[in-house]
């Protein structure tokens, strides 16, 4: 936090939590997809369904997905805008389990035919949490460029990783693991100081063990 | 943020023989390893954005739930007239901050300060204040340094979250860092300036968060303008030469403890007080059908 989460952010209202929060969900979510999201399935949870609609949530949610920030005036239009963008959305009840009362679950469809489920939580103040990814824990805030890479459970992969992405001089903030089980697949969440370069996200996908990588970018 | 009481601030003010919005500012610089000028214009943004957000009032504008729009043109008309008791200074706080809370309520974009639900508060104070007395922007961005100092201190010491601490930490807050920043404008020292955030403070303990239907609107609105007016008369008292009798920092440690003690259904959860009054039922019900 800094005297600009006090005198700050600039946003389109009502809330931090359930507009502004919201849209910085969508817009992460949009950013890990990297291709337009041509259909949009967006499940609310908790609070996101009781009072969202009187605080634009879903306005804000789909602005987010189409690349608008949480202070683009454009919010309030954003159904339209995704009209004109061939963007398909559609709102429905869902109940998460042990997240954040202000929760969405968002089901997206890209351009190239990815598919990604990703849960939101909008923690207050504008600060979100990005909860998982299709299915798996992930844990981060969209304020760091992050890698969320995804490989078997194999001894020394973590490693690796770090000693390579030292050697490319990238600087990790923060770094998390996750795995369901023991033996299964597991997670590496990496969120980065500055932007990681292309040639570094190559490396890492041919990696062995590797499964896929998702890059999560500030840049525009 | 390394701000925890006012005294904190008060202390880098005598060792470093900065002023106040200066100390809140040099430890922003130090904070997060920038040049001063980038502290400097990115809270000449705030400002502006403020401005801008005033200047953007839509009279025509109603929320999603339809309870929120078109007061503030209300009070502008009424300011413009011939029967009002108050100055112009004060007609202007008040209009500025209901528009600004409607402005919110219809999503357009305004600054959090230091919360969405309170955003009316510091830029009515002073926006008008600029106005009134035709001052410098500078000297306006300054302000907004004073206000940011007490707030990151009311944060870090007790809370700006109205589902924390009940509206005393949203609208009281505002009130309070307001009522330092006009204080600084009007040439109170930086004594002036806390007694001026704990006199606006403590007319706010205790307000509670009960806001109708869940949503940002009904009372927030027009609580801006109590916290924005109150932030004013806290400063005249001050200007008067009239002090706080409970030191500052106690004021806030207060608020602390009155918000932990207010119950949940009074903290933003819509269950009690306002929220569940009849008139209250009448609007929600409207709202589900
Ligand atoms: S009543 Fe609650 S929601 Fe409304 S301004 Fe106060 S703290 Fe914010």
């Amino acid at each position: 936090m800094n005297i600009f989460d006090i005198i700050g952010p600039v946003m389109v209202g009502p809330s931090s939590s359930h507009t502004a929060g919201a849209a910085k969900i969508g817009y992460v979510a949009g950013k890990l997809m990297a291709q337009p999201v041509i259909k949009a399935e967006i499940l609310l949870h908790g609070s996101f369904l009781a009072t969202g609609k009187g605080h634009g949530t879903n306005l804000a949610l789909v602005a987010g997905l189409l690349g608008m920030k949480p202070d683009d005036k454009r919010i309030p239009h954003s159904f339209e805008i995704a009209k004109e963008a061939h963007m398909e959305f559609s709102f429905g009840e869902t109940d998460l389990k042990d997240v954040h009362p202000n929760s969405v679950l968002l089901k997206l469809t890209g351009e190239d035919g990815r598919y990604m489920e990703i849960v939101g939580e909008s923690l207050g103040g504008s600060v979100i949490n990005i909860a998982s990814i299709d299915g798996h824990a992930a844990n981060f805030s969209g304020d760091y460029p992050t890698l969320i890479i995804q490989n078997e459970d194999l001894p020394g992969r973590v490693a690796e990783v770090t000693s390579e992405l030292a050697k490319r001089k990238i600087n990790i903030a923060t770094m998390k693991l996750s795995r369901s089980v023991r033996g299964e697949d597991a997670v590496m969440i990496i969120e980065c100081d500055h932007e990681v370069w292309e040639e570094a996200i190559g490396w890492l996908k041919q990696m062995e063990g590797v499964k896929r990588v998702t890059y999560y970018s500030q840049g525009e | 943020m390394s701000f925890r009481t006012l005294k904190d601030i008060l202390a880098a003010v005598q060792i470093r023989q900065v002023p106040f919005w200066e100390a809140v500012l040099l430890d922003d610089v130090k904070e997060r390893g920038i040049a001063r000028e980038q502290s400097f214009e990115t809270m000449r943004g705030m400002y502006q954005a403020m401005r801008m957000a005033d200047a953007d009032y839509d009279a025509e504008l109603r929320s999603a739930s339809g309870m929120a729009g078109g007061e503030g043109a209300k009070l502008e008309k009424f300011r413009r007239g011939e029967n009002r008791l108050v100055g112009d200074y004060l007609s202007s706080v008040m209009e500025k901050a209901v528009k600004m809370g409607e402005s919110n309520a219809c999503m357009k974009r305004i600054v959090a300060a230091p919360t969405a639900g309170s955003c009316g508060v510091i830029p009515a104070v002073l926006l008008s204040y600029e106005e009134h007395r035709d001052v410098e922007e500078d000297r306006m961005v300054e302000a907004l340094f004073v206000a940011a100092g007490i707030g990151e201190v009311i944060a870090a010491s007790a809370s700006i979250s109205g589902a924390e601490g009940g509206c005393q930490a949203e609208i009281g807050s505002a009130s309070a860092m307001a009522a330092g920043a006009v204080t600084y404008l009007e040439g109170g020292d930086q004594e002036a300036i806390v007694h001026a955030a704990a006199l606006a403070l403590k007319n706010m303990l205790g307000l509670t968060c009960d806001p109708v239907g869940g949503l940002v609107e009904v009372p927030c609105i027009k609580r801006n303008v109590s916290g924005a007016v109150n932030a004013v008369i806290a400063s005249q008292m001050v200007m008067a030469g009239l002090r706080s009798a409970i030191a500052p920092d106690e004021v806030i440690d207060s608020m602390r403890r009155i918000g932990k003690l207010l119950p949940g259904c009074l903290k933003e959860t819509s269950q009690e007080g306002l929220a569940i009054t009849p008139s209250a039922q009448k609007i929600t019900q409207k709202l589900t059908e």
